[in-house]
């Protein structure tokens, strides 16, 4: 196995959550590229580790540490969802424009 | 080496295959007009990788993204979607109408991180299915080298819990703020 098929896959993924964070107008469909993007990650964090093999496999430790974060992210990006459907009536991005200037 | 020599050892061939799938339920999960299959198709996509991380033998991380991704997030994502009533049919307001400019921008960074990966890192090959990490040695890590940045993420946890709640909860109107104090 190359180690550039891993990274070219995970580059792909990546784009492609680059792609639904710019494109999508609801919010949930935003946080859910942006779990894509996370997945990415994790997959070059993994592939690196079992290329450099480091006696404390900080490459999964590490990618441990992604995961805890990005549950902890969703849960606070549905909490603020929630408060803004009952604010406003609507979870689109684009009707959320009290801030704007 | 050529891509007939790649495709001699079976464990790219199920690269291949599971690398195909992962693709296709991104491209889904970003382009799914509905909402629910938008979320079971990140589903895929994590299970994907878990079996990657199982490929690279890292055995601990794919279950706990098993356990925690699909098992945890994607409930929070489901439930997520029904209570913001999020259109569940077949609707046609998901996406912006501007779509050529993110486009242009995915495929550049694709390009990007394709050609600066290929330039790094050539034809570095991974040890195919090697002895996989003993969950032992991850957690002496954890609690060894990595302690302090451990615990600091079981704060970030522990504050995005209460965050959550705090966050979530829908403040009383003064009538009911009344009636809970004189009870």
């Amino acid at each position: 196995m190359l180690l550039n098929q891993f990274l070219i896959l995970a580059a792909a993924m990546f784009s492609l959550g680059i792609y639904g964070l710019l494109v999508r107008r609801n919010i949930v469909l935003i946080l859910l590229s942006v779990e894509l993007m996370l997945a990415a990650v994790n997959i070059n964090l993994i592939a690196f580790e079992s290329v450099l093999r480091s006696p404390e496999a900080i490459g999964q430790v590490f990618a441990i540490f992604v995961i805890t974060v990005a549950a902890a992210e969703v849960g606070i990006g549905l909490a603020i969802v929630l408060m803004i459907f009952r604010n406003r009536k609507s979870a689109n991005v684009d009707e959320l424009d009290l801030m704007r200037w | 080496m050529s891509f007939i020599d790649w495709l001699g050892s079976p464990v790219n061939w199920v690269f291949l295959v599971v690398g195909l799938a992962i693709l296709f339920s991104s491209w889904r999960v970003v382009t799914a007009k509905n909402v629910v299959h938008a979320a079971l198709y990140l589903v895929a996509a994590l299970g994907g990788a878990a079996i990657l991380f199982l490929m690279l033998s890292a055995e601990f991380v794919a279950w706990v993204v098993v356990l925690v991704y699909i098992g945890a997030v994607l409930v929070l994502f489901l439930f997520g979607i029904m209570i913001t009533r999020a259109p569940t049919g077949k609707d046609v307001g998901l996406d912006t109408p501007h779509k050529t400019s993110p486009a242009l921008l995915s495929v550049a960074t694709f390009v990007l991180l394709s050609w600066a990966s290929i330039q790094a890192f050539g034809t570095t090959q991974v040890e195919s299915v090697g002895e996989p990490t003993s969950t032992e040695v991850l957690g002496i890590a954890l609690l060894g080298r990595f302690v302090i940045p451990f615990e600091v993420v079981s704060f970030v946890l522990l504050a995005a819990l209460i965050g959550g709640v705090t966050i979530a909860r829908r403040d009383l109107t003064p009538a009911e703020e009344e009636e809970r104090r004189a009870v």
